[in-house]
């Protein structure tokens, strides 16, 4: 196997090996949209970066942790519903962002590989940042597990008992960010949504426990990335895209399969 | 078991985008006690019930709790996500971690064992209200709060949960709060009733409750009298202020 597919399917499995146990919370506390707005928001990181003269890449990490922390913020006010929020957030990010490379004309930008992933460009540079970037998630993951569970299923119920609700739920959202970041590269900014989620609806079928549903949500991200990438390489089709009707197609089967054991 | 003073609210006012939800409200509970929170909609139970778990903060009066108090809590309404597989086993132990044997002996108390590997969207409304008993129980609290503990369940399932809540302080001798909005249900099991419409309409022992002019203003004298069925005629209103206005009735 050439490196270039070794570094792909190894950046592939660094992304789906932590979206899908995320993914799984994004799916029970039906926060797709939420996922969806940062994702729009990292091409202005890119031109941030991109401004500032550092890493684009760590300019997509700061900018959509930010923007995670704006919004986790600007959801506790009533006015507005949270759906219009994010809305408006999703939009004027990646709009802002097409404007400001527009404005750099010194620089150029690949803008198809940022919107669609270029899984199959992926540097050992990139790898650092997926591997490095993924461990700590999932170890916070494993952290804040027992009380954001909790929390997703009655938050002042939890509150009472003494979890650390607010922590749990910031925390939560941060990894969010941290991992639509990584993963931009891998799917693409208008993809990155399906990775978290299209995994873990695919679990919820056999899944058994919440614990069951998110490591098999990993497996079957992982799965996705290796036939998707397969499929890229036999008919020569756009990686990320292939990756993503990979995961729809296991979605699809799951569902194909009768059941045996009544739930 | 000796009676110990678990939690007092003190004139407690909270105002909410200028609405004032609860004027002036005093309130006491003690180990081996059970404290009743009835009132129409709207009254502000609930209100007052997260006021006492510290969920809510007041504009102004005081809350003391008495340190080191370990709450249970069974809220109004609880539906789990479908999408999340969980058994009832495992919801019960989200409050605290137990054994297998531990979680058996908690839902038999509750009347509710056969359904420890039901996933919770399978159960019914009842099985429910005693899986979230159960998993207040495990943590083996000084104090219970109720908030509306028999909402969607049949008649006689109400009188049986009630059943269970009075023997439970028995059991146990933990003080319990509980709000209804029914004062016939209630009344066997309460040891005091605190009838509320934003502020305290009355308060005191069931039968004298039942007999206030009061609680027959807020209840309605049919109803009252015959402590079956629930009717709600107002013959005062509240103004935006929740001041008391004689006059008109309003059904």
């Amino acid at each position: 196997m050439d490196d270039f597919l070794l570094r792909a399917l190894a950046g592939g499995l660094g992304v789906a090996l932590v979206a899908g146990p995320l993914g799984t919370f994004v799916v029970w506390r039906r926060m797709a949209y939420f996922g969806d707005a940062l994702a729009h928001s990292a091409l202005l990181g890119v031109a941030l970066g991109t401004v500032l003269g550092i890493d684009p890449q760590l300019g997509v990490i700061t900018t959509c942790l930010l923007l995670a922390l704006a919004l986790a913020l600007l959801q506790r006010q009533r006015r507005l519903a949270t759906d219009t929020l994010l809305g408006i957030f999703a939009h004027t990010a990646l709009s802002l962002g097409l404007v400001a490379l527009a404005v750099l004309e010194t620089v150029r930008v690949d803008l198809v590989a940022y919107l669609f992933g270029d899984i199959l460009a992926i540097s050992s540079v990139d790898l650092y940042w997926i591997w490095g970037g993924n461990l700590p998630v999932l170890m916070v993951l494993t952290l804040i597990w027992r009380p954001l569970l909790a929390a997703t299923v009655h938050e002042e119920l939890a509150q009472v008992e003494g979890a650390p609700v607010f922590r749990a739920r910031l925390a939560f959202i941060l990894l969010i960010a941290m991992v639509v970041a990584v993963a931009m590269k891998v799917v693409g900014i208008l993809l990155i949504t399906s990775l978290l989620i299209i995994p873990a609806a695919a679990a919820r079928r056999f899944a058994r426990s919440p614990e069951g549903m998110a490591a098999l949500a990993g497996g079957l991200g992982c799965a996705a990335i290796g036939a998707g990438l397969w499929a890229s390489l036999r008919w020569d089709t756009p990686a990320g895209p292939s990756v993503v009707v990979a995961a729809t197609l296991l979605f699809v089967l799951g569902h194909a399969i009768p059941s045996r054991s009544p739930r | 078991m000796s009676v110990e003073l678990l939690l007092t609210v003190e004139n407690v006012s909270l105002t909410i985008g200028g609405n004032s939800i609860l004027r002036e409200v005093s309130l006491q509970v003690a180990s081996s006690e059970i404290v009743a929170l009835i009132g129409p909609n709207g009254a502000g139970k609930s209100t007052l019930a997260r006021i006492a778990l510290g969920l809510l903060r007041p504009d102004r009066g005081q809350v003391w709790r008495k340190p080191g108090l370990r709450l249970g809590y069974v809220p109004q309404r609880l539906t789990v996500d479908a999408t999340l597989p969980l058994t009832v086993q495992r919801f019960v132990t989200l409050g605290a971690p137990a054994t297998r044997a531990h979680i058996q002996a908690g839902l038999a108390e509750v009347g509710a064992a056969s359904i420890i590997d039901s996933p919770v969207q399978a159960i019914s409304g009842g099985e429910m209200q005693r899986a979230l008993l159960a998993r207040a129980l495990l943590r083996e609290p000084d104090l219970l709060v109720l908030d509306e503990p028999v909402q969607g369940v049949d008649v006689s399932g109400q009188y049986e949960l009630y059943d269970l809540i009075s023997n439970i302080k028995k059991r146990r001798g933990c003080g319990i709060l509980m709000v209804s909005h029914e004062l016939h249900l209630v009344m066997a099991a309460t040891d005091h009733v605190l009838c509320l419409n934003r502020h305290v309409c009355c308060s005191g022992h069931p039968d004298h409750v039942a007999r206030d002019p009061a609680y027959l203003e807020l209840f309605g004298l049919d109803g009252a009298r015959r402590l079956a069925i629930y009717h709600h005629h107002h013959n005062h209103r509240h103004n935006l202020h929740g001041a008391v206005v004689v006059g008109e009735t309003d059904a």
